[in-house]
């Protein structure tokens, strides 16, 4: 008997995000995801200075905070021909794999553990036989019994006043949670401890960039932190060695703790490499500039496209093969465009709230459908991980055999919800320790006598040309994100965004061909309607950020086709 | 278990506590006398005021400033201090179980909740642009306004409008003010907000059982009081008439003004110089970039373009 379940909203993630699927016989047979926000900041974008996209597209997200500066910064950089100074490169480079590992922490302890793992159960735990586990995965310092003890006491006295807070009403004690209570408590002690570090880490932000979330430290040129190893308004040595710490931090994290848990408790999900595949289509821009050409050139981590999980073919991306299709996102247009060409004008023809159901046979989203070349893309750390694994990568080869091997799996145990998780922890290692390469360089550049941080061509508008247009890319924790932009006579044009979270939640396009989400969903095992676990840790998998993938407009006042009252 | 109970776990001392107490009334504007008063509030054991975070049109950069809070610890913050009892970017239950939540919240801390809204509301189309749960942003807020205690806008867009509400504002954007009425409603406005000014907001509510003093824009003064331009640290080379004239210039290297680059701390009200970032770090101007003024009303669209100088501001030079 079919079965119809609705998980609104999914927490845990930035933005809203609606799933709807289709049960039978204790599987999904069908799934349909929806973004039910939108704030119209293309729109917004229009007639504005192009210097200050970046600032307003940084906004598109608080959680992935960096990354749309960066591609907006881009775009225009390239609709510009502006080359900009190896530092500035450098300053991005680190800002960008701060973001990447900061972001990585947070989504694996605070986003998606609890999917895994049931804090209720570690109140059971021997604190002895915890410590045990803890010192016989690394030798990460917090590994004493007394330690454990006082985690399982904080939340013992916590559970006691009866007002759990952000962990009331949870999944808590369902049939596929499978960890023993000693790796439970385990896991709450490094929930807590990552929720300290993550606020730590992300001060290279503050340092380079002022604040964090929304660091205001970007221009299209350059970057507006300045390098004088004699001043103390700018970047010094000093600066350089509080950077360096806080790299320190996190990479002995990732190193002592975030790996031996993903190889820890994968054991016991080992069902999970085998669900949540989708279509096995992955994509990739490439990031990291590492030479002094700069951006495209010489990129640490690889672009390129797999189709159906054949990592013996690579293909080279071609933006001018990217489409958004909107069949049954609620916008007027139904055609695919370019985003050069990207007019969106809303048309609402879901039910009026409140409502129970959403009409998926019709339209059911404001996030519309991204294709390459006409197929659908999952984008992320997975996709990433793959084409650098596929490339034959130095520093991406090894661990991901190290992992496989641990696992006792092949490459095709990647293809799953589990090689999400795992590719993530993968990716946030490799980058924790790189990013020291690239502190380094940039102290290196310093001491060569280069302070330059901004270009100063091109900054004018007067300088420009009365048109231009540009892409700017960028590989975020999240996945494959392009900017494209428009120039005229010193103001934005049009402005489209196409988001890694656009890829991956995007609804069915014109041939109900379904989006990477909702193919991920098929096929899982659901055990209990009531209860769907099952769905968070798929979706979670791929880290959802819904604020970014719905950024379209609405031209006010325009005629909504049919309004259906359930 | 109290705030103070759970610092003794990790060995930090009654020196310690207190020194922190004091701290968080120089962020109050309160003289140090206060601190007793802070640490018996924070040494009740579970007086934690129930929170209901609500997002709307957000990017949850206003929750993710919350978990970057230090004073006190992030995980202190949202287990000892508060009971965030709805919150998405954090709670471990997910569809109609995190509803149930949120409404039985509302139902046993009915009067007594804190509603903190993150993010702007539409209007349009009776709100259809943002739903949650089968329901409108604007049902949601409304509701859940009724039985608040008070209830408190972070971010610009929340407090104004913010990034939504920027011309032409398509989804007719606007902040809890413009929306809810018969409530107290404070707003921290800021792009995202500073962390730390909710937290000293929260130790206020609990120390002295009422709302701090406001200003027009219902932002409170111990936050809010004083211009950027005022308290910055680069003041004296505005009067000396020294300014960055290009990135990476001489002055920008040595920490002059920034007017001539755009910085709109002249107009902006908001305590960034003396509070900063990221457990006292820094801040826009600090790290060489101007003020972007967005602790104001109208902010964007009467700040941007946020690289041209501002007009008629007296100084030596300009």
């Amino acid at each position: 008997m079919a079965e119809r379940i609705v998980v609104d909203p999914i927490t845990r993630i930035e933005g809203h995000l609606r799933i709807e699927a289709k049960v039978e016989n204790g599987k999904i047979v069908d799934a349909w995801s929806s973004g039910t926000m939108f704030r119209g900041i293309e729109k917004i974008l229009q007639g504005r200075d192009p210097r200050d996209a970046w600032y307003i597209t940084q906004r598109f997200c608080g959680v992935c905070t960096t990354v749309h500066s960066i591609a907006s910064i881009r775009a225009v950089e390239n609709a510009l021909g502006i080359q900009i100074p190896y530092n500035a490169e450098l300053i991005r480079n680190i800002i960008m794999g701060s973001q990447a590992v900061q972001d990585h922490i947070i989504h694996f302890y605070h986003l998606h553990a609890l999917d895994w793992v049931d804090i209720t159960s570690a109140l059971k735990a021997d604190p002895k036989k915890t410590a045990a586990l803890q010192q016989s995965i690394s030798d990460w310092k917090y590994s004493s019994e007394d330690y454990f003890k006082s985690v399982q006491d904080r939340i013992a006295a916590f559970a006691s006043t009866g007002r759990l807070g952000p962990f009331a009403n949870a999944y808590w004690g369902h049939s596929a949670y499978k960890l023993p209570p000693e790796a439970n408590l385990m896991a709450t002690a490094h929930y807590l401890q990552a929720l300290e570090l993550q606020k730590e880490i992300i001060k290279t932000h503050a340092v380079l960039g002022s604040k964090n979330p929304h660091p205001q430290t970007f221009l299209v040129g350059g970057m507006s932190i300045p390098i004088d190893p004699n001043s103390q308004n700018a970047i010094n040595a000093d600066k350089i060695a509080m950077i360096l710490e806080y790299n320190k931090l996190a990479k002995e994290f990732v190193e002592k703790v975030y790996i031996p848990d993903v190889l820890a408790v994968a054991p016991f999900y080992l069902d999970w490499a085998g669900i949540g595949a989708g279509h096995k289509n992955y994509m990739s821009y490439g990031e990291y500039p590492e030479s002094q050409k700069g951006y495209p050139n010489d990129l640490w981590l690889p672009g390129g496209i797999i189709k159906g999980g054949d990592l013996s073919n690579v293909i080279e991306v071609d933006q001018a093969k990217i489409a958004e299709d909107c069949a049954h996102s609620w916008y007027m247009d139904k055609s695919s465009k370019h985003p050069y060409d990207g007019q969106s004008d809303k048309n609402y023809t879901g039910p009026m709230p409140p409502y129970d159901y959403l009409d998926v046979d019709k339209d059911y989203s404001f996030v519309k459908a991204p294709r390459y070349d006409g197929e659908p893309m999952e984008v992320g750390p997975l996709s990433r991980m793959l084409i650098a694994y596929a490339k034959g990568h130095k520093e991406v080869v090894p661990v991901v055999d190290a992992v496989l091997g641990k696992l006792g799996a092949g490459p095709a145990a990647l293809f799953s919800t589990l090689g999400r998780t795992a590719a993530r922890a993968i990716e946030t290692l490799v980058t924790s320790q790189r990013n020291e390469k690239w502190i380094m360089a940039l102290a290196a550049n310093i001491k060569a006598g280069d302070y330059q941080i901004h270009s100063g061509e091109k900054w004018e508008p007067a300088t420009w040309p009365a048109n231009a247009k540009g892409y700017g890319w960028h590989e975020a924790p999240r996945g494959a994100l392009g900017h494209w932009i428009v120039i005229e006579n010193g103001a934005i044009k049009n402005y489209q965004a196409v988001v890694p979270s656009t890829w991956n939640a995007g609804p069915m396009d014109k041939g109900d061909v379904h989006g990477p989400y909702e193919q991920s969903l098929i096929g899982t095992p659901i055990a209990d309607p009531d209860k769907p676990l099952e769905i968070l840790r798929t979706i979670h998998s791929f880290d959802p950020c819904l604020a970014c993938a719905i950024h379209v407009y609405d031209e006010k006042g325009e005629l909504r086709s049919k309004v259906k009252v359930l | 278990m109290s705030l103070r109970q759970i610092l003794q776990s990790y060995d930090v001392s009654r020196r310690d506590f207190m020194k922190y107490c004091t701290a968080l009334s120089a962020t109050l504007a309160l003289p140090p006398a206060f601190a007793p008063q802070i640490a018996e509030a924070l040494e009740n054991t579970d007086n934690r005021p129930s929170v209901i975070w609500m997002e709307f049109q957000s990017c949850s950069g206003d929750s993710e400033s919350l978990l970057r809070s230090g004073r006190p610890k992030v995980g202190d913050l949202i287990l000892d201090v508060l009971s965030v009892d709805y919150m998405e970017v954090i709670m471990a239950a997910a569809g109609h179980l995190a509803e149930e939540a949120k409404h039985s919240t509302m139902e046993r801390y009915k009067g007594k909740y804190l509603l903190i809204i993150e993010g702007a509301i539409p209007t349009n189309e009776d709100g259809i642009d943002c739903c949650i749960a089968g329901d409108t942003a604007l049902n949601h807020l409304k509701k859940a306004a009724e039985g608040a205690a008070a209830i408190i806008a972070v971010g610009n867009c929340a407090s104004f409008g913010g990034i939504p509400a920027g011309h032409p504002n398509p989804t007719e954007a606007k902040g809890v003010a413009d929306i809810v009425s018969g409530k107290p409603i404070i707003n921290l406005p800021g792009c995202p907000m500073n962390c730390d000014n909710l937290t000293a907001l929260v130790v206020h509510y609990l120390v002295f059982g009422s709302l701090p003093a406001v200003d027009k824009h219902l932002r409170p003064k111990f936050a809010y009081g004083k211009r950027i331009h005022d308290n910055c640290e680069r003041r004296a080379h505005f009067d000396a008439g020294q300014y960055t004239e290009k990135w990476g210039d001489e002055g920008h290297r040595q920490g002059w003004c920034l007017y001539k680059v755009g910085c709109k701390g002249t107009q902006s009200f908001h305590n960034c110089p003396t509070l900063r970032w990221n457990d006292g770090l820094s801040w826009p101007v600090m790290a060489g970039h101007g003020c972007v003024g967005c602790s104001e009303p109208g902010f964007m669209d009467t700040m941007a373009p946020f690289y041209r100088r501002l007009p008629a501001i007296p100084g030596f030079g300009v």
